[in-house]
């Protein structure tokens, strides 16, 4: 029973990775950039939760609402200001930069809410499953990360695959010249790109935040690197890629917490990372690609 | 009025004199040639008209409108759609999302009507799919609709480009090269694919090629081009004999 529960937990926070994964992957995979930024998005949707609720004392759903949309706006301004004067620049000046934007928002979050971690009602009123006459109990915010994480993916998918702006997405990934050259507006496609991304942060912090109630400026940090690491584990660009790997990513680091070392339970997720990437480099459901000669 | 006029043209890189002085007619319903070595500054030209590079000296002119130094996407809309000497297909769309997202800005619903699968999604996807589906038929790539581009032969991938330029809408049509790499029968076929779209969607042409065999066979009028600058204008058959052409083509 210890194992079945242990098991729910890792797919609990591996859902959560999940939704983070998402971010990451359809940003790299459209916009081309590894946005280390975006862990600390999720810290700024959690603070703006944590705002809404305890200062405006907004009911909970319309806090992360109003997250969705700061964070939404946030992604589009980062991408503006910081990552857009650099579309031709190398790939390295694009990453110290995303860096450079992780730093200022956790500082900004510093100044403004200070050093002290500060404790997070969850946002989440759904009533806990009880299975196996009460020996294993399923919390609310399990179950919400599961079925919000599902729906996301399920959503995701069809919107890339399946709209007018999804396949333009798709149409930069591969080629933003001969995209452009088609009448379809890449710096538009990009923002857009960003801002789902950015949403899908704020809907991770909601769900992070609840799970793991406490909440400071370098919250977003640690998870958004795990979740980077599952969106390679499951092949960067892939969106039921990223899914896969932020399960597995978080089923691990629960199972290593409670089997292994807690002291290596991060350590583990990473040396997975690194053997997954010998085995196979371009990750569990990645594209090969073939170099023409 | 002429559909596309190009004065005076020029641009440099560095030091580099790329194509000076370059000036062209083109009247509606044109199938008009650029030819010229390798290296005479062709695609270059192309390039400009397309907005990929803004030139440094000139204009051009389309439909009266003075489109000198526009983005490749205002470009786009005014009416210039194109293929590439290598080509740029999306590789890992199928052959129909190839051609839809060149429809892209013909066929509006916003971002949220396509989240939440409104009616008007479902309407305006499947006008797209039928006018997709009517562009793919004078290539006769229907069959292949929904295979994915890379996995299509050589030959279908090029006539894939043109369709996908054509979902545009454009006035004017540029071909970078469309018969590269194709043996003389697909060249052939190729020939007439094109004579047909000029006649059928109403475009005018302007191609850039080496095989000599599509440019008399098909081309009204050429351009030569050679070291960046205009070597010989004027109808195909006056063109190909005169001796500055030959010249420039097989030496002294």
């Amino acid at each position: 029973m210890a194992f079945l529960d242990n098991l729910i937990n890792g797919i609990s926070l591996g859902s959560i990775y999940a939704v983070i994964a998402l971010g990451y992957t359809l940003v790299y995979g459209i916009a081309k950039m590894l946005n280390f930024a975006h862990g600390d998005v999720i810290m700024v949707g959690g603070y703006v939760i944590y705002t809404a609720m305890s200062s405006l004392q907004f009911n909970p759903y319309l806090s992360v609402l109003m997250a969705i949309c700061a964070c939404t706006i946030l992604g589009i301004v980062i991408e503006k200001v910081a990552y857009k004067p650099l579309r031709q620049a190398t790939s390295l000046a694009v990453l110290i930069t995303a860096i450079g934007v992780s730093y200022f928002l956790q500082n900004m979050a510093l100044l403004i809410f200070g050093e002290k971690p500060v404790s997070f009602k969850s946002v989440i009123d759904i009533p806990n499953i009880k299975l196996f006459d009460g020996q294993i109990t399923i919390k609310s915010e399990t179950t919400a990360s599961i079925v919000i994480s599902v729906i996301i993916v399920i959503g995701l998918s069809l919107f890339v695959n399946k709209t007018k702006s999804g396949r333009a997405m798709l149409a930069v990934s591969e080629d933003k010249d001969a995209a452009q050259l088609m009448g379809i507006n890449v710096n538009r496609t990009i923002s857009l790109t960003f801002a789902i991304g950015s949403g899908l942060a704020a809907i991770a912090g909601a769900l992070l935040c609840s799970t793991y109630p406490v909440l400071s400026n370098t919250t977003g940090a640690m998870p958004g690197i795990k979740a980077f690491v599952a969106a390679v584990f499951g092949g960067i660009g892939s969106i039921p890629g990223a899914m896969i790997g932020g399960l597995l990513i978080g089923v691990i680091e629960i199972l290593g917490r409670a089997y292994i070392s807690p002291q290596l339970a991060d350590a583990i997720v990473f040396a997975v990372l690194i053997v997954v990437l010998m085995v196979k480099p371009t990750g569990i459901l990645g594209k090969k690609v073939n170099e023409k000669v | 009025m002429a559909l596309l006029e190009v004065k005076k043209l020029g641009i440099s890189f560095g030091g580099l004199r790329a194509v000076d002085d370059f000036t062209m007619t083109i009247e509606k319903g044109d199938l008009y040639g650029l030819i010229g070595p390798n290296g005479a500054g062709k695609t270059t030209v192309f390039n400009m008209l397309t907005g990929v590079y803004k030139p440094t000296d000139g204009s051009i002119w389309l439909d009266g409108e003075n489109i000198t130094g526009r983005s490749n996407i205002e470009i786009n809309k005014a009416g210039i759609a194109r293929t590439f000497q290598n080509i740029r297909l999306f590789s890992n769309l199928s052959v129909l999302d190839n051609v839809k997202a060149g429809l892209s800005n013909h066929y509006t619903y916003s971002t949220a009507t396509g989240v939440l699968r409104l009616p008007k999604y479902f309407r305006i996807e499947k006008e797209m799919n039928e006018r997709a589906m009517e562009l793919l038929k004078p290539f006769e790539l229907e069959a292949d609709a929904n295979v994915l581009a890379s996995n299509l032969p050589y030959g279908k991938q090029r006539k894939l480009e043109i369709a996908r330029a054509l979902a545009t809408q454009p006035k004017l049509l540029l071909l970078d090269e469309p018969a590269a790499g194709m043996n003389p029968k697909e060249t052939a076929g190729l020939m007439n694919t094109i004579l047909t779209v000029r006649d059928d969607f109403g475009v005018t042409i302007l191609l850039i090629e080496h095989d000599m065999s599509l440019v008399s066979g098909i081309c009204e009028k050429l351009s030569v081009l050679n070291f960046g600058q205009l070597l010989c204008q004027g109808p195909t058959g006056q063109v190909l004999s005169d001796p500055e052409v030959i010249k420039a083509y097989l030496g002294e």
